[in-house]
């Protein structure tokens, strides 16, 4: 996966979570996900479809979730409130938003399809053409993963390369 | 979180109501919370489009807060409907996904102005005083609660 398309999510990712936890982050260890994914805890997926497709998941483990809705909240929230799960979906949202504003920038064009809760500890494991990241964030309040798995749509870039050949 | 000095409708001296629409329950209430400070009252909110337009055609709000990507029908085409409805309403979109492409969609289909998430209370409260215009006064804080 090219750093060009990763970066983007990175810088996005740091700027909502110092943001909205207001304290500076400290982006972690940074690796290649070759086996199936393992869920932490609490996860929300975003997918993408259009030029580039796949998918941004934002996992936190359970405690560490609790204590970011909460922060969010304004007040203690129990393990089980239903508003945990909807922080991390705003939360992976944000950053899936934000990252594709630089990247559309670039060119690239994309629907943003609304949030899902990652309910199975395991996920498939990556095809051929779709290399995962996983990026750790280390804050105030634990530390958020967020694991990166997208791929250049080809036949979008057929097409793309098409008209530009076209008008030349 | 920061108190601002109220924007209140022009007209009666009554808060301005606003409208949120957003499928996210955690975005709603955040941005809930925002309006607090900005001395206004949430008349209605909303998780979808289409309950969006039934929610303003019911509460008539000063401002509507709307979000884009939702199920059922998204904010933009909701933004458009609740417009060809209501010329004079005042929709600022309040997303995440804030690329070029999709504000000038939202501006030519009515909306008002666009925020994007995550939403500083400044920037929010700015455009609010903007897209009030002089509908909205901003009452002077010592007098908030009068």
């Amino acid at each position: 996966m090219k750093m060009e398309l990763i970066q983007p999510f990175i810088n996005a990712a740091d700027a909502v979570l110092s943001q909205g936890l207001q304290g500076s982050t400290k982006v972690g260890n940074l690796t290649m996900e070759e086996d199936a994914y393992r869920r932490k805890g609490v996860a929300g997926m975003v997918a993408l479809t259009g030029d580039i497709e796949g998918r941004i998941v934002l996992d936190l483990e359970p405690q560490t979730a609790v204590r970011v809705a909460s922060h969010y909240a304004g007040t203690e929230l129990p393990e089980s409130d239903s508003l945990i799960k909807e922080t991390i979906f705003e939360l992976a949202n944000q950053v899936v938003g934000n990252a594709i504003c630089a990247l559309n920038d670039q060119g690239f064009h994309f629907r943003v399809h609304p949030p899902m809760l990652v309910t199975a500890s395991e996920g498939e494991k990556t095809s051929e053409d779709v290399e995962a990241l996983v990026i750790s964030f280390e804050t105030a309040m634990g530390t958020v993963f967020m694991n990166v798995a997208l791929r250049h749509n080809k036949r979008r870039l057929a097409d793309h390369a098409a008209v530009g050949a076209h008008h030349q | 979180m920061e108190q601002f000095a109220p924007v209140k409708r022009s007209k009666d001296g009554q808060p301005v109501r606003y409208l949120i629409v957003d499928d996210s329950v955690f975005a709603r209430k955040n941005l809930a919370r925002m309006i607090e400070t900005f001395g206004g009252q949430v008349a209605a909110e909303a998780g979808d489009g289409l309950t969006a337009i039934s929610e303003f055609d019911r509460t008539n709000p000063d401002i509507v807060l709307m979000d884009i990507t939702m199920p059922q029908m998204e904010g933009i085409e909701a933004a458009e409907r609740i417009v060809q409805q209501h010329p004079s309403a005042r929709i600022v979109m309040v997303s995440s996904v804030g690329y070029q492409e999709n504000i000038v969609a939202a501006l030519q289909r009515g909306a008002r102005h666009f925020v994007q998430k995550p939403v500083k209370p400044e920037v929010l409260y700015e455009v609010i005083k903007y897209v009030m215009g002089e509908d909205g006064s901003v009452a002077n804080a010592a007098g908030a609660g009068a």
